[in-house]
C-alpha cells in the first residue's frame, strides 16, 4: 500500500514526470535530423512545390492548327486559337507534319480546318476537328472544352460584326463562386495543410513509439513511476507542437506567397486543425503501440492515414463519383471532414452549418481514438 | 571473377531470405501494391458521375422543362432542388447541398422563338474549381445537343459550326488509363528505395554491418549483393501492377513486353542508386525510412502523375529532368499505350542509365570513403 501524498504534492509529481518526458521528447525530435527534416524541411519543400509547382490549370498548351483552306473564314478562326492564353498554337498547312509533333508528344493537340471549311460554312455545316493526345485524360479534356471556346469565342465575335449568326441558340453562362479566377493553387495550397499534419500526427508519430517497443525503452519506462497516460501525453505534446508549427507555416504561406483568399476566421482554422491533429496523432500512437515495429508502423500508417489524406479526402478526387464502398469508407476516414473544413473556411468563409457537424465528427474521433490507444498501451509486456 | 559472382548470389540470397521470411514484411511487399492499384483504379479519377445541381426556373417553359429534362436523362446530373428564390442560390452552394445550380431567365423560351440569344446561367461551387469546370463542360454539351435539337426542330441546320473531337490513345478519356500505368513506376519507386535503404541501415544500426566487413567481401559486392533482391522485388512487384492492368482493369495493351521491361530495369538500376546513396546517409533505419519518403514526395509530385508536367513552371520543369519517375511514367505510357519501340523511346532511356550510373559510382564511393 502506498503512502497517499498530499493533493499538491501529488500533482506536482505528476506535472514534474510529465514536464521531464516531454523534455526528452523534444530534445530527441530536435537532435534527430531526420525528424527534423520530416517536421520542417518537408513541410517548407511541400509548400513551395504545391504552390509554384502544381497547378491543375491548363496554359499555352503546345497545339498545332492545320489550316487546310486558305480563305479568310478559315483564316480568321485559327487567329482565334493564335490568341487564345490557353493555347501555344503552332500553324501547319499539312497534316502529316501535324502528326508526326503529335506522335513525338510535341503538341498536346491537333486543330483541323479542312479545305472545305469556307464553303460549308455559307451553308451552314462546317466542321472543325479537334485530336487530342490523350494519355493524361484530364488534361486531354480541358483542352477539349479550350478549343470549344476557342471557336465560340470566334462565332460570338463573327454574330457581333453581323456576318453570320453562328451561335447556338443558348449560350451557357458560368460562374465559378468561391474561386473565379479558376486556380487550381486556391484548392492545393489548403490542401496541402492536410498532408502535412497527417505526415507529421500519424507518420511520425507512429515511427517514434513503435522505436521505443523495438529498442526495448519503452520496458525500460514501464519500471519508472511514470503512468502510461503520461507516457501518452508525453509523446503527444511535442509531436502536437510540430504540427502546430507546420500549420502556421501553411498559413503564413497560403496568405502571403500565394495570396490564397482567406474568408473565415483564424480562430476556427486552428481549432478545428487542432482536432484533426489530435485524432492523427492518437492513430499514429495506435498504430504504433500495436504493431511495435518501425517498418510494419510505417508502411500501415502510409495506407491507412496519408494515402487515403490524398485520395479519399476530396482534396484532389471528387468523392461523389468514387464507387459506392469506397465512398462509405471515406466517411470513417479523419481527413474528408478536415479537407472539406478547411476548403470552406479558407474559400468560402465560416458557414456553421457545414464547420458544426463536421468539427464535431473530428472531436468524437479523437476521443476515440485516444480511448483505445490508452487501452493498447498498458504497462505490461506482450 | 567467378568468385565475386558466387559472394554476390550468397549475399543477395540472404537478403532475399532475410526480406522474405518475416510474415509481415512479406505482407507489405505485396499486398499493399495491389490494393494501392486498385484505390487508384477506382477512385484517382477526375470523371465525374453524379453532379448534384439545383434549378432556378424562372420561365417554367416548354423550352426550359426540354432543356432541363436533357439534364436529368443524363445519368450524371442529379437534380436535388428546385429553387424559388435568387437568393436561395447561396445556401445551396455553401452548404454544398449542390455542386451546381442552373439559373433560367423569365425571358428564355420568348427570346428562343423570336430567334434570339437566350442565356443559361450555370454557376459553380469553385472550391474545387478542377470538379467545378469538368461539371461546367459536361453542361456544355447537354446545352449544345439541346441547340442542335431546337435547330432542326425550327427547320433549320443543325449547327453552323460543330467541332467534332476525338482523342489519340484513350478514345473515352478515362483518368485510370492514364494513372494504372503511372502507378508501374511510382509503386516500386516507393518499394525499392525503401528496401534498399533499410537494408543498409538495419546492417549498421545492428552492428552486424562490421560483420560482413571481416568477411572477404568487397564493398562493390556488398553493393551488388544488396541491390539485386530490391531489383528483383522491383521487378515483381511492376509484373503485379501491370497484371491488375490488365486482367482486372482491361487497359488494351500496345506496345511490346520487351520494351516496356527494359524500360522498368533503367528505372530500378536508377532508382537503386538513389537507395544506396540514400543508406549511406542514413546511420538508423528510422533515418532511412524519413529520408526515403522526403525523397518520395518531391519524385512524386513533379513525375506528371497527378499534374501535368507542362503547368508547372519552367524552373520546375528543369528539376523534373533529374527525377527518374518522370521518365518511369513517359516510359509506361508511351509503351503501354501509344505502342511505341525503342527508337521514339530512346530520349526517356538515355537519361535513367546516366542517372543510374552517377548514383551508383556516388553510392559506391560514398561506401568505399566511410570505410576507410
Amino acid at each position: 500500500m502506498v503512502l497517499s501524498p498530499s493533493a499538491l504534492g501529488h500533482f506536482s509529481a505528476k506535472r514534474l514526470r510529465l514536464w521531464s518526458l516531454v523534455r526528452k521528447e523534444s530534445r530527441q525530435v530536435v537532435r534527430d535530423p531526420s525528424s527534423i527534416a520530416l517536421g520542417i524541411v518537408l513541410p517548407i519543400v511541400l509548400i513551395l512545390l504545391f504552390g509554384y509547382g502544381l497547378s491543375l490549370d491548363v496554359t499555352n498548351a503546345p497545339v498545332a492548327v492545320v489550316l487546310e483552306d486558305p480563305s479568310p473564314d478559315a483564316t480568321d478562326l485559327a487567329a482565334s486559337f493564335q490568341l487564345s492564353p490557353y493555347f501555344d498554337a503552332q500553324l501547319l498547312t499539312s497534316m502529316p507534319r501535324a502528326q508526326e509533333l503529335m506522335l513525338a508528344r510535341k503538341v498536346d493537340a491537333i486543330v483541323r480546318i479542312r479545305p472545305d471549311f469556307s464553303r460549308q460554312l455559307s451553308l451552314g455545316e462546317a466542321e472543325v476537328q479537334v485530336l487530342v493526345h490523350g494519355t493524361d485524360a484530364n488534361r486531354a479534356r480541358i483542352i477539349q472544352t479550350y478549343a470549344q471556346g476557342a471557336v465560340g469565342q470566334w462565332a460570338a465575335r463573327r454574330t457581333a460584326e453581323g456576318k453570320q449568326v453562328l451561335l447556338g441558340p443558348v449560350t451557357v453562362q458560368n460562374r465559378l463562386w468561391f474561386n473565379e479566377a479558376n486556380e487550381s493553387r486556391y484548392f492545393l495550397v489548403p490542401g496541402l495543410i492536410v498532408l502535412i499534419m497527417t505526415l507529421i500526427g500519424a507518420f511520425l508519430t507512429s515511427l517514434v513509439v513503435a522505436r521505443e517497443w523495438e529498442r526495448g525503452t519503452m520496458e525500460a519506462l514501464f519500471v519508472t513511476p511514470v503512468r502510461p497516460d503520461e507516457i501518452l501525453l508525453g509523446k503527444t505534446i511535442p509531436y502536437f507542437a510540430l504540427g502546430m508549427i507546420g500549420l502556421v507555416l501553411c498559413l503564413l504561406a497560403a496568405k502571403f506567397l500565394f495570396h490564397v483568399p482567406f474568408r473565415g476566421s483564424v480562430t476556427l482554422l486552428a481549432g478545428v486543425s487542432m482536432l484533426y491533429l489530435l485524432v492523427a496523432l492518437a492513430i499514429g500512437l495506435l498504430i504504433s503501440s500495436t504493431v511495435r515495429s518501425q517498418f510494419v508502423a510505417s508502411q500501415i500508417a502510409l495506407l491507412v492515414t496519408f494515402l487515403p489524406a490524398v485520395m479519399l479526402s476530396g482534396f484532389l478526387f471528387d468523392l461523389r463519383s468514387m464507387p459506392a464502398v469506397v465512398r462509405v469508407i471515406t466517411y470513417i476516414l479523419p481527413a474528408r471532414y478536415y479537407v472539406t473544413l478547411l476548403q470552406t473556411i479558407f474559400l468560402a468563409g465560416d458557414i456553421w452549418a457545414i464547420i458544426l457537424p463536421n468539427a464535431a465528427v473530428l472531436a468524437g474521433m479523437a476521443m476515440l481514438f485516444f480511448f483505445l490507444t490508452r487501452r493498447v498501451t498498458q504497462k505490461k509486456l506482450a | 571473377m567467378f568468385d565475386s559472382l558466387l559472394r554476390i548470389l550468397a549475399l543477395s540470397r540472404k537478403e532475399l531470405l532475410a526480406i522474405l521470411k518475416d510474415p509481415r514484411s512479406r505482407f507489405s511487399l505485396l499486398i499493399p501494391p495491389i490494393l494501392q492499384c486498385l484505390i487508384y483504379g477506382y477512385v484517382a479519377t477526375y470523371d465525374l458521375n453524379d453532379i448534384p445541381y439545383a434549378v432556378l426556373d424562372q420561365d417554367r417553359s416548354a423550352a426550359s422543362q426540354k432543356l432541363l429534362a436533357g439534364l436529368d436523362g443524363s445519368k450524371v446530373f442529379r437534380r436535388v432542388a428546385n429553387l424559388n428564390r435568387a437568393a436561395d442560390i447561396k445556401t445551396t452552394i455553401n452548404d454544398r447541398r449542390a455542386l451546381l445550380v442552373i439559373q433560367i431567365d423569365q425571358d428564355f423560351e420568348r427570346r428562343l422563338l423570336s430567334g434570339q440569344q437566350a442565356n443559361l446561367q450555370v454557376i459553380a461551387d469553385g472550391r474545387n474549381s478542377n470538379t467545378a469546370g469538368t461539371a461546367m463542360g459536361y453542361v456544355t454539351a447537354i446545352v449544345e445537343a439541346f441547340n442542335a435539337n431546337w435547330r432542326t426542330e425550327q427547320g433549320q441546320n443543325r449547327s453552323p459550326v460543330r467541332l467534332s473531337t476525338r482523342a489519340w490513345y484513350n478514345p473515352n478519356l478515362e483518368t485510370r488509363w492514364h494513372m494504372i500505368p503511372a502507378l508501374i513506376g511510382t509503386l516500386t519507386l516507393l518499394q525499392t528505395l525503401l528496401l534498399t535503404g533499410l537494408s543498409v541501415a538495419r546492417e549498421r544500426e545492428q552492428g552486424t554491418f562490421d560483420q560482413l566487413l571481416v568477411t572477404p567481401f568487397r564493398p562493390p559486392e556488398i553493393m551488388a549483393g544488396k541491390a539485386l533482391p530490391s531489383m528483383l522485388v522491383g521487378i515483381v512487384q511492376a509484373t503485379l501492377v501491370l497484371l491488375v492492368a490488365q486482367l482486372w482493369f482491361r487497359i488494351p495493351f500496345a506496345g511490346s513486353f520487351l520494351t516496356l521491361y527494359a524500360g522498368i530495369s533503367l528505372f530500378l538500376v536508377a532508382s537503386i542508386g538513389i537507395g544506396l546513396l540514400l543508406s549511406s546517409v542514413a546511420a538508423t533505419m528510422q533515418q532511412a525510412m524519413l529520408f526515403s519518403f522526403l525523397l518520395i514526395m518531391p519524385f512524386s509530385l513533379l513525375s506528371g502523375l497527378t499534374t501535368p508536367i507542362s503547368s508547372m513552371p519552367e524552373i520546375l520543369q528543369y528539376l523534373t529532368l533529374i527525377n527518374p519517375l518522370r521518365y518511369a511514367i513517359d516510359i509506361a505510357h508511351r509503351v503501354y499505350l501509344e505502342g511505341v519501340g525503342f527508337r521514339l523511346l530512346f530520349p526517356e532511356l538515355w537519361p535513367l542509365a546516366v542517372i543510374g550510373i552517377v548514383t551508383l559510382s556516388a553510392a559506391s564511393w560514398m561506401f568505399r570513403h566511410w570505410l576507410a
